[in-house]
């Protein structure tokens, strides 16, 4: 250990050599937030410090609130308790199980940053061409599904804050139908690693369509609860209505994209302006409003929900046209052979394809193990891929050195970019409004430090 | 090392192969004898090179124009841009959608290309979609990569911008006058790279604590990581572990 002590290291041991250099900080000492509060002495302004434990903060977002009786002067954000270095640690890991890591980001949208990256890492490959349609078609079908989900959370904590228990209550139930089909399709609730390079893991289940079906009734049917809960309620609407405006000009200038930005009236949509999945073989539309306030993101939001199950209901049409055709490039040299299927622990390869490589092929046997524990090469180069997600435009930015593993891997996530937003929208508003304000970006702090 | 195919016997119209690594061995193991003869392998890690005109769809038309305007204020488009690259990413042509245009900006003249792609109306990149560092430790003299990301919303079309610094001098101009959302973006690139860009309003740590020692995405920062026992075996932590150059 002695022999890389001076190495910054996040494992290191700390020992009584270390404790000279670094700074202590200390809650009445030396720390930042005790300059900015001594900055205020002398003055008729209070400096609150909101977060980063607050429960309308979404996570980890602290906010430094400069404050002038209930009116907030100041207001300004600070991020990065949840960093844990998922960037690097996919330039250690095999382009597969990249998606392991990404869909840990914003754990509430995991899919978008799945596709993001297998589609970025297809175009590095030259195989986006290739995919398998239905590979897509299931693509669409779970970010679809997953931007239903995503809303539902943004509507259902954004109205708990408010003291609207029943959004909350209305909004998970109706999520929790949706994960139920994520768990049918992935076997998990979140952190699915299900989209892959050249397709997805595995096709979906056999009756999943009518299940799917079954469960959108009853979406439908909570988000007509939640319509009806909100968007007339006259209390709904005294809070959110004309509060943390930002306009089309303060949108461009600070890259904000998703329903903040449509809010303005911009219809700008990634899934419109540079279609990816076979996006522009859907029939759905973009909404947008005029009010460019908290109000009128709630109502794009809920209208986006519906819009996403005009996309999904014709997602799983085509799904049951394209029944038994592959989910993965018929390239052998990046799909991985294995057949999954469900074992006696949950989990797990078919026993028909254990069989053959274990007992008939010792070649396909070390084409498994090769292909999964090497992983399969890229050629040098860098491609970015952006998709509309639930909160703006996820960019996704990967370099290829030629190996098997990214050479880097950069998430241009929409909440860390819309996070810059907090101060112009909270700056002369009511500190009550800041929790909506807030709520109105929804930001995941997973997504914003990744 | 940016090219190594530079050489008296080659001809003036050879490509001119953008290498920014070579690498020998495979399992990225250089402390033990070579048992599996791979020990002699090389291998160049060759970036994709300078594209020759025409680029193919509304590529040549920005690039074009891009000259036309940085000429009228007074700035030659070969001293701004010192190269253009379009990845075809295996399509045929340029109107494929997953075509990418790259432009190389020589970091002194990086804001005026930005305000140019910005306000020309038959440009108009007006949405920036942030900054993303890059390291190559083995690039001599152009260790520091910074990638910008660029919307057209008007005209439909994105653009990469790529800068490059020294490590001896890790220094860019900041975009955030003229792109605002490239403040938290540069940020995080300072942060994670050790990128200083000049002019930025307040370039702090953003992700990484105020007191915190190095840039971790910098290639020679160590992943960490402590091994781990598993059903009696021991498994090493990532950045130890067999990897395949």
């Amino acid at each position: 250990m002695s022999a890389t002590a001076s190495v910054p290291h996040a494992t290191l041991p700390a020992d009584d050599g270390l404790a000279a250099t670094v700074r202590a900080f200390e809650a009445y000492g030396d720390g930042d937030w005790d300059d900015i509060a001594r900055e205020a002495v002398g003055e008729e302004r209070i400096v609150v410090n909101m977060g980063p434990q607050h429960p309308s903060t979404h996570g980890v977002l602290r906010l430094m609130l400069e404050i002038d009786g209930e009116t907030v002067t100041e207001a300004r954000a600070g991020i990065g308790y949840l960093h844990t270095g998922i960037e690097k640690n996919m330039e250690f890991r095999t382009w597969t199980q990249g998606t392991t890591f990404c869909t840990r980001m914003d754990y509430v949208a995991p899919f978008f940053q799945e596709a993001g990256f297998c589609l970025a890492t297809e175009r590095l490959l030259g195989i986006t061409d290739d995919v398998p349609e239905r590979a897509s078609v299931i693509r669409v079908l779970m970010m679809e599904l997953n931007r239903i989900t995503s809303h539902l959370v943004c509507l259902g904590t954004g109205g708990n804050e408010m003291g609207a228990t029943t959004v909350m209550t209305v909004g998970f139930t109706a999520r929790e139908e949706i994960l139920r089909l994520f768990e049918a399709v992935t076997g998990l609730r979140m952190n699915h690693a299900y989209i892959r390079p050249g397709g997805v893991a595995v096709d979906v289940p056999e009756g999943f369509t009518a299940q799917a079906r079954d469960a959108l009734e009853n979406v439908r049917h909570y988000l007509g609860q939640l319509g009806d809960l909100m968007l007339a309620n006259p209390i709904f609407k005294a809070r959110l209505t004309d509060v943390g405006a930002l306009n089309l000009a303060g949108c461009m200038a600070l890259g904000i994209t998703g329903p903040v930005l449509r809010s303005t009236g911009l219809p700008y949509d990634v899934r419109k302006a540079a279609p990816y999945c076979g996006y522009e073989t859907y029939e759905f539309d973009v909404p947008t409003g005029t009010g460019a306030d908290c109000y009128t993101r709630a109502v794009l939001r809920l209208e986006e929900c519906y819009q996403s199950l005009r996309i999904v209901e014709q997602a799983l049409a085509r799904l049951d046209a394209t029944a038994g055709a592959p989910v993965m490039v018929a390239d052998r040299k990046i799909a991985w052979p294995a057949q999954l299927a469900v074992g006696a622990d949950g989990q797990g390869n078919s026993l028909e394809h254990i069989k053959k490589i274990m007992g008939t092929s010792m070649e396909a046997l070390i084409h498994h193990f090769k292909l999964v524990t090497e992983g399969f090469r890229v050629p040098a180069g860098q491609a970015w891929q952006t998709v509309e997600h639930p909160r703006g435009e996820l960019g996704v930015h990967v370099v290829s050195d030629g190996g098997t593993r990214p050479y880097r891997a950069h998430f241009r996530d929409p909440s860390f970019n819309n996070l810059q937003a907090v101060s112009v929208m909270c700056e002369g508003g009511q500190v009550a409004d800041v929790v909506v304000a807030v709520a109105s970006l929804d930001p995941v702090l997973g997504g914003v430090d990744r | 090392m940016s090219e190594v195919s530079k050489g008296p016997a080659a001809p003036a119209s050879a490509t001119q192969l953008e290498v920014t690594e070579v690498r020998r061995g495979m399992f990225g193991a250089g402390d033990s004898g070579d048992t599996s003869g791979y020990g002699g392998l090389v291998r160049p890690v060759v970036m994709p090179g300078p594209s020759a005109r025409p680029y193919g769809s509304w590529f040549d038309d920005v690039v074009d124009i891009l000259g036309e305007v940085l000429a009228d204020g007074g700035l030659a488009f070969d001293d701004a841009v010192e190269k253009v690259v379009v990845d075809l990413h295996g399509a045929a042509t340029a109107d494929a959608p997953q075509a990418e245009l790259t432009l190389y900006v020589r970091r002194e003249h990086l804001v005026p290309v930005c305000q140019a792609l910005r306000d020309d109306q038959d440009l108009r990149f007006e949405l920036s979609l942030g900054v993303s560092g890059v390291h190559f430790p083995y690039e001599t003299g152009r260790e520091l990569h910074a990638v910008y990301h660029l919307v057209s919303v008007t005209h439909g079309r994105r653009l990469r911008l790529e800068t490059v610094a020294p490590d001896e001098d890790p220094h860019l101009p900041s975009t955030v006058s003229v792109y605002p959302t490239n403040d938290w973006h540069e940020r995080e690139t300072y942060d994670f790279f050790g990128i200083v860009f000049d002019g930025h309003p307040a370039l702090t740590r953003i992700e990484m604590p105020d007191d915190w020692v190095g840039h971790p995405q910098r290639k020679d920062y160590p992943l960490g990581g402590i091994p781990v026992e598993y059903k009696g075996a021991t498994i090493p932590p990532p950045d130890t572990r067999r990897s395949y150059s």
